[in-house]
């Protein structure tokens, strides 16, 4: 089988995330983002450095899917949720049972599989 | 700058018509409005026109020319692709091109063809209107980026899910008389909370339905219409597009839309109104959310604000601003690639007189409201009754 090509950016920030070294974009004026970017979304800026993310963030807000589209259809149900990690958020699959997550909770980021499609994503789990 | 007025406008029925092609849906609505303008096919200088899914619905792109081809119309033909707001912006580029003065007749609309496939693959082909990296892949759907909004605006403002229950039966009411919506049947507060969750707290009945349909107007210059003595008596005064990040982990606010915030400012700015002066809005409540977070860009209501507007009766038919006298997408459906169209024709209808809604517009001036993805994309249209 032929394998994917690799998506330029995200999977680099996916193989950093599996080694524990998950990263984010910083401008010059001092915003963040995720890989892939050439620009700051938020200023326009070409200067790009990577720092590493924070540790840990926190939730704040999630949703519960139980009608999914086919690529999550034996996945369901499942939460997806967005967590504020400081300088950027990042939005993940939440690994915890549904009446363990809220909003504020602190969660940590891991790299995971949708064993449906290959694709990898990242992932939340408290801590 | 020359006055662009509705000479005229058509759509289908909404609802679901597997059976029935794109260009057949398209066909029906574009020769609805070419018959009630009046105008001979020569006379079309474009036609613009909205679509979304075509490529993975009906595996046809480059749609433009099949679709001036269905409407019977040769002239330049442009598909324009925004994801929900894909017809918005299409009737924007013609209101652009009578503006300028290179069109004087233009051909408007959108068309969205949804049932033929199954629902789990709609949902697919509506997410990619999501950021493919880091919301696809992380399981986001449609409904479940409108949850994350929700969550974050009553985490935020507070609100009842009663309180977004309300939007739905008001928008229900409102189609009941509406011969083109897909859902003519009234429901309940009680029907809404005991409804299955689709992407909590999302629930069924606060979703829009998966729609065929399609929308047209013909839309000419002032001098054109007065020219050739063309019946136009409302004419699109003002046009807005707001922009904001594609994913909603970029924005600053999850719980607002300032997309709309711009769009509205523009179209206002361009009209010579205010909130104040709009007599009837058509908002894009592709979820019931959706409507309050547009009530609040649109500068109905502070943030935070619009939540209990259903509720307290002030958005109903009834109330000093209604909402979606259609039916809104809610109820009266929403084909994606249609509806800023639609919204269009419907306000064009209830300022005529001609809607079955229409006693209950109080004044001259109506504001349609389209949105694209998680309003990452937003249009606004003022349309004025000016003789
Ligand atoms: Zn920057």
């Amino acid at each position: 089988m032929r394998s994917k090509p690799r998506d330029d950016g995200y999977d680099d920030l996916l193989d950093a995330a599996e080694a524990g070294e998950a990263y984010y974009l910083a401008c010059e004026n001092g915003h963040g983002s995720l890989p892939p970017r050439r620009s700051c979304p938020h200023c326009g800026s070409p200067e790009l450095s990577e720092e590493p993310l924070p540790e840990s963030g926190t939730v704040e807000t999630y949703t519960t899917t139980q009608i999914a589209a086919p690529s999550f259809s034996a996945k369901t149900p499942y939460m997806t949720a967005v967590a504020d990690f400081g300088p950027v958020r990042v939005t993940g699959i939440v690994r915890a049972d549904p009446e363990e997550i809220s909003v504020g909770m602190r969660v940590g980021l891991a790299v995971g599989r949708n064993t449906m499609t290959g694709n990898r994503m990242l992932t939340f789990h408290p801590r | 700058m020359t006055t662009v007025r509705i000479a005229g406008a058509d759509l289908t029925r909404f609802g679901s018509t597997p059976e029935r092609t794109g260009r057949d849906l398209f066909a029906e609505a574009a020769l609805g409005a070419r018959e009630a303008a009046g105008i001979s096919r020569e006379e079309f200088d474009e036609l613009t026109y909205g679509n979304f899914m075509g490529e993975l619905a009906e595996r046809q792109g480059h749609q433009g020319p099949i679709m001036a081809e269905a409407a019977g119309l040769d002239c330049p033909a442009t598909r324009y692709e925004e994801a929900c707001a894909s017809a918005g912006v299409a009737v924007r580029a013609a209101v652009s091109a009578i503006r300028s003065g290179r069109a004087d007749v233009v051909l408007a609309g959108g068309m969205e063809r949804m049932t033929n496939q199954e629902t789990e693959d709609t949902t697919e082909f509506l997410a990619i209107a999501a950021d493919e990296l880091y919301e696809v892949r992380a399981g986001m759907t449609f409904p479940g980026a409108y949850a994350l909004m929700q969550r974050a605006y009553v985490q935020e403002f507070g609100g009842e899910r009663e309180d977004f229950a309300h939007v739905a039966v008001k928008n229900h009411d409102h189609a009941l008389p509406n011969e083109y919506a897909q859902y003519r049947s009234a429901i309940t507060v009680e029907d809404h909370l005991d409804a299955p969750m689709i992407s909590d707290p999302v629930g069924l009945y606060d979703s829009c339905p998966i729609t065929d349909g399609a929308a047209a107007l013909v839309l000419c210059s002032d001098e054109y219409a007065e020219e050739h003595a063309i019946d136009a008596p409302v004419a699109i005064t003002g046009t807005g597009q707001g922009g904001d990040k594609m994913a909603l982990q970029d924005r600053t606010h999850l719980n607002r839309t300032p997309a709309t915030d711009r769009a509205a400012a523009e179209a206002y700015a361009d009209a010579g109104i205010t909130p104040d002066d709009v007599a009837a809005v058509e908002v894009h409540d592709c979820f019931t959310v959706a409507e309050v977070l547009a009530l609040e860009s649109l500068g109905f209501y502070e943030p935070g604000e619009a939540v209990s507007a259903a509720r307290d009766g002030e958005t109903t038919k009834e109330g000093s601003l209604p909402v979606n006298l259609s039916g809104g997408l809610k109820a009266k459906g929403h084909p994606v690639g249609a509806t800023g169209a639609s919204q269009i024709v419907e306000m064009n209808r209830l300022l005529t007189g001609t809607h079955p809604n229409s006693e209950y517009v109080d004044g001259g001036v109506g504001v349609t409201h389209n949105a694209g993805g998680t309003v990452a994309s937003a249009v606004v249209h003022v349309l004025e009754v000016v003789a």
